[in-house]
């Protein structure tokens, strides 16, 4: 067994830790990293309620040991928005009612969010496919879709008025 | 869902990375991107007594030399997806690997990981074996090519030594009259493969059959190259009838099992379905065809 000294950045907020080897990246954002809307769903990288951003890209926080990610940025959803306000994307899902239970909306905020930044006129089947790893048991999808789809179109709208 | 305790060594170059892990014994384990080994031992199927991590050994490279595609063991699944340079030169290793896992898979999981892994699933051993892949791997002892054919026994077993690690992959790119086609048969998207196959096909002058090489995945314990099966039908042309029936024996050789979620009947008529259309695709890849 063996004691490492990490840093992270969460949320754009630096952190030094103290972590064992075996914790997860999730974990330690879970109990020392103040990031509980991070969630452990299967914990085999399948079902993605655990997705953060690891210097930008999607990532299983479940699937990394926190001492690999030291020196890294992680985003999680509150990383979206400033702290008490609601994101477009979030408050497309709450007008679509794209979160039933809730425990999958983090990483499927997150990564619908990553994929349409850099997939802006992505079209519905392009959005399900880049969500095929993020599994919902409540709302079947397609409201889902629809709060993403929603989302999207608003920002293509603002970026042609601007 | 929490992994045993274990000692972590962050390898800072090759010689520390190679050194540390016959210092550990043959109880530790690489990692690298991790994303068939942590959930190996999140579910305590592996037990490594330490991990050796390169990950920050080398980064992702693919590099062109001439008619090779060289690639460091640390290059992700995503950047050979969406690689231009991998598109152009093994255009079935960018198809491969994006059918691995999920986008967050894709994002951590190294060629050299999967390649390592072993897991008789996996895609893109069937790639490498096709492709006619070099693996490079090194040791204390010094360096060694493997012929990628000559890399997987079984399941989660190669013939790497337990002090060698992968530190790049040469694939021959296609050159000429050559196209190529990687499909998969999976329940879902991201789920283990039923069936893989990697095939690709050489043309002569007259658009005739003068090369297939077929490779078959996780039916059994390792991909099984059914290139040979190809002999009988060298200037025919690749067209629906000759392609089924060299397909459909191939699927007549083939070692097939049963898995949870196929009879190996229903696997062996997939093999025939997807050998054929995989042969087709690759033909109609062909430049000038």
């Amino acid at each position: 067994m063996s004691e490492h000294r990490i840093s992270l950045i969460v949320n754009g907020r630096e952190r030094e830790l103290w972590v064992d080897a075996q914790q997860s990246l999730l974990e330690v954002l879970r109990t020392e990293g103040g990031a509980t809307e991070v969630k452990l769903g299967c914990g085999e990288g399948v079902c993605g309620t655990c997705a953060v951003l690891l210097d930008g890209e999607p990532v299983n926080a479940c699937l990394v040991f926190a001492v690999q990610a030291d020196g890294a940025s992680i985003t999680t959803v509150r990383g979206l928005a400033p702290e008490g306000e609601l994101h477009p994307l979030q408050k497309a899902f709450l007008e679509h009612a794209g979160s039933q239970c809730g425990f999958c909306t983090p990483g499927m905020i997150l990564t619908a969010h990553w994929y349409l930044e850099r997939h802006p006129e992505a079209g519905r089947e392009e959005i399900r496919a880049a969500l095929a790893g993020n599994l919902c048991r409540c709302t079947g999808y397609t409201k889902i879709l629809d709060a993403v789809e929603a989302y999207r179109d608003a920002c293509q709208e603002a970026h042609i008025g601007s | 869902m929490y992994a045993a305790a274990f000692d972590y060594v962050r390898a800072a170059s090759w010689d520390d990375a190679v050194s540390a892990l016959a210092q550990a014994g043959d109880d530790a384990r690489v990692i690298a991107g991790g994303q068939s080994l942590v959930p190996m031992m999140a579910l305590g199927i592996a037990q490594p007594s330490a991990l050796i991590d390169i990950g920050r050994v080398d980064r992702p490279r693919i590099e062109r030399r001439d008619g090779t595609l060289v690639l460091s063991a640390l290059t992700r699944h995503v950047d050979l997806e969406h690689s231009d340079e991998v598109k152009q030169a093994c255009p079935m290793l960018a198809q491969a690997a994006g059918l691995i896992g999920n986008v967050r898979v894709r994002h951590r999981g190294t060629i050299g990981g999967s390649l390592a892994h072993a897991e008789p699933t996996a895609e893109l051993p069937c790639v490498a074996i096709a492709h006619r892949a070099t693996v490079h791997a090194r040791s204390t002892e010094g360096e060694r090519a493997i012929p990628a054919d000559e890399l997987f026994v079984t399941h989660f077993t190669t013939t790497l030594t337990p002090g060698e690690i992968i530190t790049n992959v040469e694939l021959p790119a296609l050159r000429g009259r050559q196209g190529s086609c990687f499909i998969e048969l999976a329940r879902r998207p991201g789920d283990f493969a039923m069936v893989n196959v990697a095939a690709l096909v050489t043309l002569d002058e007259a658009s005739r059959l003068d090369e297939a090489r077929v490779v078959v995945g996780a039916t059994s314990d390792r991909p099984a190259d059914h290139s040979v099966s190809a002999g009988p039908f060298v200037g025919e042309p690749v067209d629906e009838r000759t392609a089924a029936e060299l397909a459909r024996r191939v699927a007549g050789e083939a070692e097939i099992g049963p898995s949870s979620h196929a009879t190996a009947e229903y696997r062996r008529e997939m093999v025939a379905v997807l050998v054929k259309r995989a042969l087709i695709a690759a033909a109609g890849q062909v430049p000038g065809t």
